[in-house]
């Protein structure tokens, strides 16, 4: 029926024109809606014969059917359009800058991340970090570690004293040494720890400062010798370097706290300003250690042949600047800004094992 | 302790090259800190003959110079020195020479129009001692071309070495032959000292005048007059030794003395015997005593001090340094030679005291060889003899030299006990015996007699030292440590771990760590509320780092006004470290705090406003840190003011309950900051990591269940009308409590104040999330909610709907 063939073209020539989904869903309304005039074709479905409905019934409903799917096809088409249009707008300056994260912008001082990376290497050898007080008695400074009264080994080591007030004198520590002895006469071997902090000097110039930091290590307990000081530093030296191998040369020196006493150096290369270890043909002096003295032992309660164990101290400020290669000391303590930005640590560069411990 | 190779080999004889022994030194101990080789350093000198000098055509005060360099050309050389003369013999650098004392390299130039190929030297040039008004004057035997060190006797390498306090006996050059000899490097010239034979009794007695109590402090002493003598110059090989090593030569007498001192470690003291009254008395000073010394200034003596005196009073300090009126000049015609024994605590208490330090001081505090006191006094008396005539007197001896010796009964074993090496005993006992020890015993255990030269041999370690220190501490092989079986346990403390936690918390926050000084001026610590007599330092190294800091933020403080007097004026600054309260090991503490200025965050940005740093940023980092430490900050109670540093409207105290206060936040003081010479304002926090609560120990790292409702939360805000002055914190509080089991988060959206609100009113708009918890709230339940919301704000802080 001629009708129905004008209506699907009618119908499918306004879909197609069909402008924007309002047009498009005007068109809907008007071909499929309650009062559409393809529903009103619908409708006359009922008022027909059998024999005509199933004729009719079919043409109506294959018109219906075309004309959903050419909806379906134009608003596919529509939407398509419009986003087409919403991405050519939405335009930005991608070379704006983002605002910083505090991530970016905070940072670790390389003398709590040097402090870190040792207690890494030392927790794995089996050494717990012991600490002390910075003001200490001179008996813990001086005495219990065989500095005799008046002895020119005192006088190695300029020391700060505080205001005596009534009672005992009191010091800045000069070294870690007295947390050893607080170790030793708080417990019982086998002991082994380090003693990183703060200790003062009374002295102030391009290579001292009257504030720096030290590391020292204590093991005693009924066998360790001075093969295992050696091994232990030579491992310490190696992994706090993140070098293949280090090669040591120890030389005998005299500290009161120790006996035998050795200073040792580190085999490196010094190359344009810089300093390489685990090669070359130089040494650097790097530390001092030794036998516990059996006088320091016996001071704090300990019997010099049952026990016996080995003590060392190196200067953490000096190993961060032989590491990272900061020239100059006192930097450390000035916190200009721009040298903590650029020498020290991001927040999450956390020294480990399994990670290294430096990114 | 310095001293030349020439001197060296006079005690050893050894074929051993000089960096042989260098080598050696330091392997054994004795470590080489410096080797001044002049050969080296001067091997471009050369003796130069000046043909003829004329006058520079364009300067006055310069010569053109033809100087034959032993080259066979002469060469032209433009010299400014006033004695640069026709016939001169003096010293020539060829360009390219490195001018030690200028620290130049010479190049081949112009000088006025003129070329100048090298140059003629002075001393000063050569850094060698000398006349250094003009150009070196040779004598006209000088042959030129010949290498100057060389012709000059200059090429006798000095070695500087590091003297350990332990090692009194290398003090002297012969006792470093000794450990060298016993080092395998050569073999120690031991020579016999002959008694001086006295051809007349002393004339001047001795008295050690000392309580019992106090004998220690002069064992012995023994002198010797030598008459006839003639004081002069020492001789050049006498003179040249002592100024290579930086003593200037004075007079035979005296330079006997310090030849000995640094030959054998022995000082002696001489004495003009035409200038001493009467007999020597040795005893303690009296307090009001003087001495006019040989330095030259007059030092105040006390009892605690021994001195030597005569019929006129204080001649010499014991040990330190002698009296200038006794003193040995060219007019003396008899000499006193005194040897004594001192107590070397004594002698370091009475140079510490007078700030006097000598070569005598630094051996007697260290412990001389009590058995060479009397050699010494011999040998020092046969130099006098040899070196100005005269005759000797017998010696007068007062005291007694004590002969203890420290014996220790070694088991060998003990080698191997502490330094893990395995010597041979018979192999250890020749090396103890190099070095002067006498060995008794069999092949497990001696006893070990130390040379009366070792007072630092106390017992076996000492031992296993001078063994293992002569076989060669490297040699000792690397052994591994035992370890624990499995993982590594943890190892830090709390306090350790929170210190750690901190830094990277704060890091996080955009700060910057600093590390400043533990010690601070008077100033700011007493406005950070510091400043106890107990806290400072008796013997502060500059003004400004006199007392023990009270808290972390006047050092912080002071390090952002650094940054911004270097043009960076937006700071955010961190320190984790200790302070300190009082002297006490219960008075420090470990603290966390951190300043920011100017700018907060990212600074200025395109995308927002800036924003100034304040109190709420101090109070984010503050709350930040405690959140990352697993503080517990539910009962945490934020009271408005603080101490007196901080300002009073802007800061809040940070407390578990008034007598559990942890810290700190706001802005700072502007009066402190003012007081300062700070530029503020500067927003603050400071925690105390030690006041904070433990974490709850627990059997298992269990946690508690989570409970997660189907239902969907629902959100419902509140514009509340309170007073200006009513606390945000108590209106959520209020708020919170109006149905602790629905009501999940209560959080502050604004707060607005001006057209609109009453005067003195401010607006609060509060964000309620309520978490149904069986079933879906009905339209009536929640109404209910909010009617008891804005009945409980009311109720609590008068608060009234917007």
């Amino acid at each position: 029926m001629t009708d129905i063939a004008t209506l699907e073209q009618e119908t499918l020539r306004q879909i197609a024109e069909a402008a924007d989904e309002a047009a498009l869903e005007a068109v809907r309304l008007a071909a499929l809606g309650k009062k559409g005039a393809i529903s009103a074709l619908l409708a006359t479905l009922g008022k027909m014969s059998p024999e005509e409905r199933k004729n009719e019934g079919a043409r109506i409903n294959l018109l219906k059917d075309k004309a959903t799917e050419a909806l379906a096809v134009r608003r596919a088409e529509l939407a398509e359009q419009a986003l087409e249009r919403r991405l050519a707008a939405e335009t930005l300056d991608v070379t704006l800058p983002a605002a910083t994260s505090p991530l970016t912008r905070g940072r670790i001082h390389p003398i709590s991340q040097v402090m870190e990376e040792l207690s890494v290497i030392f927790a794995d050898m089996g050494f717990a970090v012991a600490e002390g007080p910075d003001i200490e008695s001179d008996d813990f400074n001086f005495t219990k570690l065989n500095f005799p009264e008046g002895h020119p080994a005192r006088e190695m080591q300029d020391t700060f004293f505080l205001t005596p007030e009534a009672g005992e004198k009191k010091l800045l520590r000069t070294h870690t040494s007295p947390v050893q002895v607080r170790t030793m006469l708080a417990q019982r071997p086998p002991i082994r720890v380090i003693c990183p902090g703060r200790v003062y000097r009374c002295d102030f110039d391009q290579t001292h400062t009257p504030m720096f930091h030290q590391v020292e290590g204590l093991v005693i307990d009924e066998t360790t010798h001075m093969g295992h000081l050696k091994w232990v530093l030579e491992e310490f030296l190696k992994s706090f370097f993140e070098v293949k191998g280090v090669k040591l040369r120890m030389r005998p020196s005299f500290f009161p706290f120790t006996e035998p006493s050795m200073e040792v150096d580190v085999q490196c290369r010094r190359q344009g300003g810089e300093i390489r270890f685990g090669e070359g043909e130089d040494w650097m002096e790097i530390l001092g250690c030794g036998m516990v003295h059996p006088n320091v032992l016996r001071n704090c309660g300990i019997d010099p042949d049952v026990h016996q164990g080995f003590a060392f101290g190196v200067g953490i400020d000096r190993l961060a600047m032989l590491k990272y290669g900061m020239s100059d000391l006192r930097a450390f303590f000035d916190a200009d800004t721009r040298w903590l930005e650029h020498y020290g640590f991001r927040p999450l560069d956390f020294p480990t094992l399994a990670g290294g411990l430096s990114s | 302790m310095k001293f030349a190779l020439s001197w060296l080999k006079e005690h050893l004889d050894t074929s051993a090259t000089l960096a042989e022994i260098v080598e050696t030194l330091t392997r054994i101990g004795l470590e080489v800190e410096h080797v001044h080789d002049p050969a080296a350093q001067l091997a471009a000198f050369r003796v130069a003959h000046v043909l003829d000098a004329q006058r520079h055509p364009n300067a006055d005060k310069l010569q053109v110079c033809m100087v034959d360099t032993g080259d066979g050309v002469p060469v032209q050389v433009v010299c400014g020195a006033p004695n640069a003369r026709t016939g001169l013999k003096t010293v020539f650098s060829p360009p390219g020479t490195y001018i030690p004392a200028k620290k130049i390299t010479i190049a081949r130039g112009i000088i006025r129009g003129v070329e100048s190929a090298g140059m003629l030297c002075s001393a000063g040039e050569l850094d060698i001692p000398g006349d250094n008004d003009g150009i070196i004057e040779l004598p006209e035997t000088a042959p030129a071309g010949a290498i100057y060190a060389q012709w000059a006797g200059l090429d006798d390498p000095v070695i500087e070495i590091n003297l350990t306090p332990n090692r009194a006996d290398a003090a002297g050059v012969y006792g470093i032959a000794r450990d060298l000899a016993a080092a395998g490097l050569g073999v120690l010239r031991e020579r016999e000292i002959l008694p001086a034979v006295g051809k007349f009794p002393c004339p001047v007695g001795v008295t050690l005048d000392f309580a019992e109590a106090d004998k220690h402090l002069a064992p012995f002493l023994g002198l010797r007059l030598v008459r006839g003598v003639k004081n002069g110059p020492s001789p050049k090989w006498m003179q040249e030794r002592l100024r290579a090593i930086g003593l200037r030569p004075i007079n035979a007498l005296v330079d006997i003395t310090n030849y000995l001192t640094f030959d054998r470690a022995r000082p002696l003291h001489v004495f003009d015997a035409k200038r001493v009254n009467g007999d020597l008395v040795v005893r303690r000073a009296i307090k009001g005593e003087s001495l006019l010394a040989l330095d030259g200034k007059t030092h105040e003596l006390d009892d605690t001090m021994v001195v030597i005196c005569d019929g006129a009073g204080v001649e010499s300090i014991a040990g330190v340094m002698g009296g200038e009126a006794s003193g040995c000049d060219e007019e003396t015609t008899d000499v006193l030679i005194e040897s004594a024994l001192w107590d070397p605590q004594n002698i370091a208490h009475t140079g510490r005291k007078l700030g006097i330090v000598t070569d005598a001081r630094y051996r007697f505090e260290r412990g001389v060889d009590p058995a060479f006191t009397l050699p010494g006094l011999e040998l020092a008396t046969q130099l006098v003899l040899d070196l100005c005539g005269g005759e000797a007197s017998e010696p007068v001896l007062a005291g007694a030299v004590p002969c203890v010796r420290t014996v220790i009964d070694f088991p060998w074993s003990e080698t191997r006990r502490l330094a893990g090496v395995d010597i041979a005993p018979k192999e250890a006992a020749t090396l103890l015996e190099r070095l002067g020890f006498t060995i008794e015993g069999d092949e497990t255990r001696a006893r070990v007699t130390a040379p009366s030269w070792r007072p630092d041999i106390e017992g076996k370690a000492d031992i296993v030292e001078e063994i293992v220190r002569l076989y060669g501490v490297d040699n000792v092989p690397s052994t591994p440590l035992p370890r624990a079986d499995g993982v590594a346990p943890a190892v830090l403390t709390l306090m350790q771990k929170r210190a750690r936690a901190a830094r990277r918390a704060l890091a996080g926050q955009g700060l910057v760590e600093a590390v400043t000084w533990s010690f601070v001026s008077t100033e700011q610590a007493e406005a950070f509320g510091g400043g106890a007599a107990g806290l400072k330092l008796a013997n502060p190294i500059a003004a400004d780092l006199s007392d023990m800091r009270p808290s972390l933020l006047p050092g912080l403080v002071a390090a952002a006004q650094r940054n911004v007097a270097r043009g960076l004026g937006d700071q955010a600054l961190f320190e984790v470290g200790q302070i300190f309260l009082d002297p006490s090991d219960m008075g420090q503490r470990l603290a966390a705090a951190g300043v920011r200025r100017g700018l907060s965050g990212a600074g200025r940005h395109w995308s927002a406003k800036p924003e100034r740093a304040d109190a709420f940023s101090a109070r984010e980092d503050a709350m930040t840190l405690l959140q990352a430490l697993g503080v517990a900050t539910s009962g945490l109670q934020i009271v408005a003011g603080g101490p007196n540093w901080w300002h009073p409207g802007r800061s809040a105290t940070l407390q578990f309950g008034p007598k559990a206060i942890i810290g700190y936040f706001g802005e700072l003081h502007p009066r402190t900051l003012l007081g300062l010479d700070v530029e503020g304002p500067i927003a603050a926090f400071e925690i105390i990591l030690d006041t904070l609560p433990p974490p709850k120990s627990k059997p298992t790292k269990i946690r508690p269940k989570l409970e997660l409702s189907d239902l969907q939360p629902l959100s419902r805000d509140f514009a509340f009308i309170v007073d200006k002055t009513a606390a945000a914190g108590d209106l959520v509080k209020a708020v919170g409590s109006a149905d602790r089991a629905l009501i999940v988060d209560v959080s502050v959206f604004d707060v607005y104040e001006g057209a609109g609100v009453p005067e003195g009113k401010k607006s609060v708009g509060i964000a309620v999330t309520l978490q149904p918890r069986e079933k879906t709230l009905t339209d009536q339940e929640i109404e209910a909610i909010a009617l008891k919301i804005v009945t409980e704000a009311g109720k609590k802080t008068g608060a009234t709907l917007r």
